[in-house]
């Protein structure tokens, strides 16, 4: 399955390639086939490089088709502050929900995966690099109180380079806490809580509800952890090691359960969900 | 005072002024009270205008000022009976955040702050106030305990931040945040919660979350320093006053945001102008929040603390602005939908969705 667009490239290879149909990979710099790239799951046949998908192709490739429905998605930002520096917050949000098409952020509702009912939030890296301000904080919350009170489980595929969103200031900083809390009570319910870790995911969003998973899983290669390296460098004015903050880190270090593969995430994400599906005995235990 | 900013320099001048009469007057015998006097009001007014309107940036300043009580003055000073409690017992005891158990006002508590240094071998050894995993991971553990012997848990806030580092990641900074903040959402027992001085992003919220929050009227408390913001906004961190402007970090625009309950009030310029005045202030105020907190039934104080949290936050919502405030503020609290409202409205929705399996992404609502 993770190769039938490498399969399906390599059939088509007979036909002259034409000009600007090729790119170069971010992570290992060789030049890649653009087709290939862009199919299903973006990965770089060279050196299996995750490329950052939209919102809309993440949820395509986890969730059952013609499934997902959105929900809460009647919140959009506000500029709780005022934000005015060399640019406006204000105009930021027109600029970036002209270019992404989305309100904020994130996505989310409900969907099937393989037939089984879950919630999923997805973050959306474009929209101001994915950070979390009050709507991203409050649709994670309601998400995560609606994943309690149907018993279902909770998926949340984290991508945000930004973590807590400086326009909207100490706001934003609080949804560490309003999301983290909603988490909490979820997990008192008994209900399962699986958070999926992409490139990249740092600073606010990983200290908060992106940490707290049951069970908490990284696409390879994938940017995580606090601190930028960018600003650790420049404290410690030291060289970091190859490899620091990647995926493949965090499971050396002890902090995710599982690296797993593009293609394969989905049916990874739906044995996980069976595994820690209630014994119809114990099933008493959901709210 | 040996520590002052360059916008209390018109009041140094002024008390030097006085100095300077007093000595004259003593040296040569002559009678200077009149003007000593008349100087002396002037100094009055002189910092009533300078302290009564800080700019932001300013108070950043002060927030910072190493004369300031810190956590180690707090404990010596007023916290009876301390006993430290060292110790994460995974890997290490970190002295950038201090535990331990005491008595304030008569109330038994878990202590827990945040420690700069007051010289430079204790801040190489604190980071400046800036915790490794293991001071979260402390604080957490002390917490518990806490919760298991129904102690009141005080933290008292005041750091630029969480340290970063390879040996902090390595530890996972990020996850040790994450679970005190989820823990202290739902710990069962009172956490009262104060900014002494800079309350700085994840680092500040490690140990920032409970049923009370109150700042000093000269601390700070915000997603990123001035500095960072400034770097990131205008590729220039010089331009830090313009940021912690724009960042409505200063404790009248975090109350009116909905995120602190209380400001505990400084003397007239600032706490390191008379720290023993500003600690009776945190005394009074600690011991009045913990009899409050400590009266409320356990279930209701969790619940409020959850609902507290759960609705911070301002957004859009179908077109119409709702400002979502703390429960029992008073604030707005028109534009909120009853529980019975949120519930019909969930009810109607999951019937909506069963009976229409049509509905398609962005149709709902």
């Amino acid at each position: 399955m993770a190769f039938d667009g490498l399969r399906r490239f390599i059939s088509r290879r007979k036909k002259p390639i034409p000009d600007g149909l090729w790119m170069r990979c971010e992570d290992c710099g060789a030049t890649v086939y653009k087709r290939v790239v862009e199919e299903k799951y973006r990965v770089c046949p060279e050196c299996s490089f995750h490329f950052t998908l939209t919102s809309e192709q993440r949820i395509a490739i986890l969730v059952d088709d013609e499934t997902f429905v959105a929900r809460w998605n009647n919140l959009s930002p506000s500029d709780p502050l005022q934000f005015k520096a060399e640019s406006a917050y204000a105009d930021k949000i027109r600029e970036e929900q002209a270019r992404t098409g989305l309100k904020d952020a994130v996505v989310a509702g409900t969907g099937d995966i393989y037939g089984k009912s879950v919630t999923i939030v997805v973050t959306d890296s474009r929209f101001i690099m994915g950070s979390m301000g009050s709507v991203v904080g409050e649709t994670i919350a309601r998400a995560t109180e609606y994943a309690k009170d149907h018993g279902l489980p909770l998926i949340i595929v984290s991508g945000s380079g930004g973590g807590a969103r400086m326009y909207e200031g100490a706001l934003s900083l609080m949804q560490m806490a309003k999301t983290s809390a909603a988490i909490a009570r979820l997990h008192e319910a008994g209900g399962l809580f699986i958070s999926v870790l992409t490139n990249p995911t740092m600073a606010g969003v990983m200290a908060s509800f992106a940490s707290l998973g049951d069970v908490i899983i990284a696409e390879p290669k994938a940017l995580i952890g606090f601190t930028g390296p960018r600003v650790i460098k420049q404290t410690i004015k030291q060289e970091l090691p190859d490899g620091f903050q990647r995926s493949e880190f965090l499971l050396e270090h002890g902090f995710i359960d599982q690296i797993v593969p593009r293609p394969d995430m989905k049916d990874r994400l739906a044995q996980l969900i069976e595994a820690f599906r209630p014994e119809p005995a114990a099933a008493g235990k959901l709210s | 005072m040996e520590d002052f900013l360059e916008f209390e320099q018109p009041i140094k001048d002024v008390e030097k002024k006085i100095e300077e009469l007093k000595k004259f007057s003593e040296q040569m015998d002559v009678d200077l009270s009149g003007s000593i006097e008349e100087l002396r009001k002037q100094l009055d007014l002189l910092k009533r205008e300078i302290y009564n309107k800080l700019t932001p940036w300013q108070r950043v300043q002060l927030a910072r000022n190493p004369g300031r009580p810190d956590t180690m003055d707090i404990i010596a000073t007023f916290v009876e009976k301390f006993q430290e409690l060292h110790g994460d017992r995974f890997f290490g005891d970190d002295p950038a955040i201090v535990c331990g158990t005491g008595i304030i006002g008569g109330h038994k508590v878990m202590f827990i702050g945040q420690r700069k240094g007051k010289n430079t071998k204790e801040r190489l050894r604190c980071n400046f106030g800036s915790p490794h995993p293991e001071g979260y991971r402390k604080a957490l553990r002390k917490m518990k305990l806490a919760e298991k012997f129904h102690l009141p848990v005080v933290c008292l806030i005041n750091t630029p931040g969480a340290y970063p580092g390879i040996g902090a990641e390595e530890r996972g900074q990020a996850h040790a945040i994450a679970e005190n903040i989820f823990e202290m959402s739902r710990l069962r027992t009172p956490i009262l919660c104060l900014v002494i001085g800079e309350g700085g992003s994840g680092g500040a919220l490690g140990i920032g979350v409970g049923d009370r929050l109150a700042i000093m009227e000269n601390a700070y408390f915000s997603v990123i320093s001035p500095e960072g913001c400034a770097a990131i906004l205008w590729k220039d961190s010089e331009k830090a006053n313009r940021a912690a402007e724009v960042l409505k970090l200063t404790p009248k625009d975090l109350k009116g945001l909905g995120i602190f309950d209380d400001i505990v009030p400084e003397p007239l310029g600032g706490a390191h102008t008379n720290p023993a005045a500003a600690m009776e202030t945190i005394k009074a105020y600690l011991t009045k929040t913990l009899t409050e907190l400590k009266a409320i039934p356990i279930d209701k104080l969790v619940e409020t603390r959850y609902q507290k949290y759960r609705h911070i936050g301002i957004f859009l919502e179908d077109q119409q602005a709702k400002v979502v405030m703390l429960p029992g503020k008073g604030v707005v609290e028109s534009a909120l939908p009853t529980p019975g409202e949120i519930a019909a409205a969930e009810m109607g929705e999951a019937q909506a969705v069963e009976e229409e399996e049509d509905v398609k992404p962005g149709k709902e609502d």
